[in-house]
């Protein structure tokens, strides 16, 4: 009743191009902005902030990267970890290195540096595809972990390339407490979802869809497919390497390449899955569950079961779940919770009345 | 000279086993079309399962513990073990998921992976275990007296398991009736269903056959590393195998896995302390890159045309 857009008359293209064409959801999300980055760092207590609220805001930005780059242009990777790593080093590397480096500069160029490599293990993507550029991936992965802990340059001659992230200083002001984190956190992942939900409207986005619809038909209309693949793959990179630094200096502090492995990539790509392949709303819904899940299982097993169990069993119990679910979604609904969202969102402008 | 062969035959030695793995990813990918990562889950579920039934059946049956009878016994019901994943597999996540595009199918069998990652030790606990199979693990002395070069026993009796699977493989798809019917499913699916071949059967058959080389090489691998979890990550080995090789072909597997091990192991020795070392952990998936920039298909993999 409350939720539909009667009277609403869009008179110009721009009205008509919004991201939110809805006024109420341009409340929504208002709203909800207002609500993570006004009261949440008043009221919500150390932990949840610290051990959920960034992780999960971080984890979505690396699950952008990586849906730009499969859910969008449909290019299997399995080595988002590796990236999120080169984008932690690289801004390490700047912070240390360059006296006066401002923070946000140091992420970026983060970014860029995670861009470049993510290139150039792109460029196979223009023979191969598939399976093949899966295991293509699969050589980013363990080649970057492998560079960045044998080439001790990365790490300051540390032993085993573990990294201690720099004290963060914008225009003099410290972040040390998690509020202060969490905020510029939240600044730089709305910021960055802003323009990754307005690239994929665009040509660029465009013509990933095409390509990753078909490639061969997406080269017969004239779409450039080495410039169209090679710049989802930099974007991508770019997502995951900023995510990579904001994780080394937002959450953990103190990182080491062997940290940003296989199983991280794996818990990226379960993320796009369960939240939606091809969809930035999808990114944020998988990154939560994802995160929640184990925490949530570790919480109420032992509550239901008792001493009955064993933290091992949870642990095992965490990857039964964490594969049903895959395999679940996949079959039930495969484009996840964005598509669960989007079909609410139908049901409630029809509320109350159906037709 | 006489080192370089010792490496040499080292690393085609465990390409053999890594071959081995790749033979299970090739059966499936050729009747099914589906790229099955839980292989290496399924090597790992498989070992697991065959260790954990020797520890406890002699305490439920009271066989003599390591004997012969209790070797056997494990061996049948871990193939049934087998059996019952391949059932449920085709049952639970193929069935349902039939007509969708490849890498689905793939992504599914990610949560396969950890599914049966989870449930093999859910069962028999994540404890590194020992496997003896009552092979000796020493090297062989008329190598050693005539050649000087060092050779373990046990990595040939492993060469010919692998050998002997193989031509029993070559065999079961030329010349039996289920054979026929896995090769013309592989095929054409749409055609062989036309003519009466039942598609469910024929997957059940060809997961549970390649559960029952991911027994063998389970067991292989367990007995000479021990069964424990990082059987997994090396099982991520059999990929550039793949690659090099061909998915849909077996000698392909069988050639592209002494290649990986051989040259993964000369790199290693030779290349790698001039970097650092370490370089087998991702030396294969830069090998197969390089190679598929040049041979997209693979040795021996079919040429793919592309039609918009």
């Amino acid at each position: 009743m409350l939720y539909r857009e009667a009277g609403q008359f869009k008179a110009s293209y721009e009205a008509d191009q919004q991201i939110f064409p809805i006024l109420q959801d341009r409340i929504g999300v208002m709203l909800l902005i207002g609500f993570f980055a006004l009261a949440v760092p008043l009221f919500a207590d150390q932990y949840w902030l610290k051990a959920i609220l960034i992780p999960v805001l971080i984890f979505s930005l690396a699950a952008i990267g990586l849906n730009i780059l499969t859910g969008y242009a449909g290019q299997l990777s399995l080595g988002s970890a590796a990236f999120m790593a080169v984008g932690a080093f690289g801004a390490y590397n700047f912070m240390l290195r360059i006296d006066g480096m401002p923070f946000l500069v140091a992420i970026l160029l983060g970014g860029l540096c995670a861009a470049l490599v993510g290139v150039m293990f792109g460029l196979p993507s223009l023979r191969i595809k598939g399976f093949y550029l899966a295991v293509a991936t699969l050589a980013a992965q363990f080649f970057i972990v492998w560079a960045l802990v044998k080439i001790e340059w990365f790490s300051n001659y540390s032993s085993s390339g573990v990294i201690t992230a720099q004290q963060i200083e914008i225009l003099g002001f410290a972040f040390e407490g998690p509020q202060s984190k969490y905020l510029l956190t939240l600044f730089v992942v709305v910021m960055m979802a802003l323009a990754a939900k307005n690239m994929v409207r665009s040509t660029t986005g465009r013509s990933w869809m095409a390509v990753r619809d078909m490639d061969v038909a997406a080269e017969v209309i004239g779409i450039r497919l080495m410039r169209t693949k090679l710049t989802a793959f930099a974007v991508s990179s770019f997502y995951c390497g900023v995510a990579g630094a904001l994780y080394a200096y937002t959450y953990i502090g103190t990182v080491e390449p062997e940290g940003f492995n296989l199983d991280l990539s794996f818990k990226i790509l379960f993320m796009i899955i369960i939240g939606g392949v091809g969809s930035i709303m999808g990114s944020f819904l998988g990154a939560a569950f994802i995160v929640l899940l184990p925490i949530a299982l570790d919480v109420f097993v032992p509550m239901l079961l008792g001493d009955l169990v064993s933290s091992s069993f949870v642990s095992n119990l965490q990857l039964i779940v964490f594969g049903g679910l895959i395999v679940f979604f996949l079959i039930v609904e495969p484009h996840g919770l964005a598509r669960l969202w989007q079909i609410g969102k139908e049901k409630l402008r029809l509320w109350p009345f159906p037709h | 000279m006489q080192f370089f062969f010792e490496v040499l035959i080292g690393g085609l030695l465990s390409g053999v086993l890594y071959a081995l793995v790749a033979l299970g990813f090739v059966l499936i990918y050729k009747a099914s079309g589906v790229f099955n990562f839980a292989q290496g889950a399924m090597v790992f579920f498989a070992a697991l399962t065959f260790v954990g039934f020797l520890e406890v059946l002699p305490g439920w049956t009271g066989m003599e513990e390591g004997g012969r009878a209790v070797f056997w016994l494990a061996f049948v019901l871990s193939l049934a073990a087998m059996v019952v994943l391949a059932i449920a597999t085709e049952k639970f996540v193929l069935r349902p998921l039939v007509n969708q595009p490849p890498i689905t199918l793939f992504m599914a069998t990610i949560g396969l992976t950890f599914l049966v990652e989870g449930i093999a030790q859910g069962i028999w606990g994540a404890n590194v275990r020992g496997l003896d199979l009552g092979i000796a693990d020493v090297p062989i002395e008329y190598m050693m007296d005539n050649f000087n070069i060092l050779i373990s026993s046990f990595d040939v009796f492993a060469a010919a398991v692998a050998a002997v699977l193989v031509a029993a493989l070559a065999l079961f798809f030329q010349y039996t009736r289920i054979g026929r019917a896995l090769r013309a499913v592989a095929d054409d699916h749409q055609a062989a269903l036309s003519i009466g071949i039942p598609l469910r059967h024929i997957w059940v058959i060809v997961w549970a056959v390649a559960g029952f080389v991911a027994l063998v090489a389970g067991m292989i691998w367990g007995a000479r590393n021990g069964v424990q979890f990082a059987l997994t990550f090396t099982a991520l080995k059999a990929l550039p195998v793949l690659i090099l090789g061909g998915f849909t072909s077996v000698p392909g597997a069988i050639v592209g896995g002494l290649i990986i091990g051989a040259s993964e192991k000369l790199a290693e020795v030779y290349v790698g302390p001039f970097v650092g070392g370490g370089i087998e952990s991702w030396f294969p998936y830069i090998l197969a890159l390089g190679f598929l920039l040049i041979r997209p298909e693979g040795l021996f993999g079919e040429k793919h045309i592309d039609r918009v």
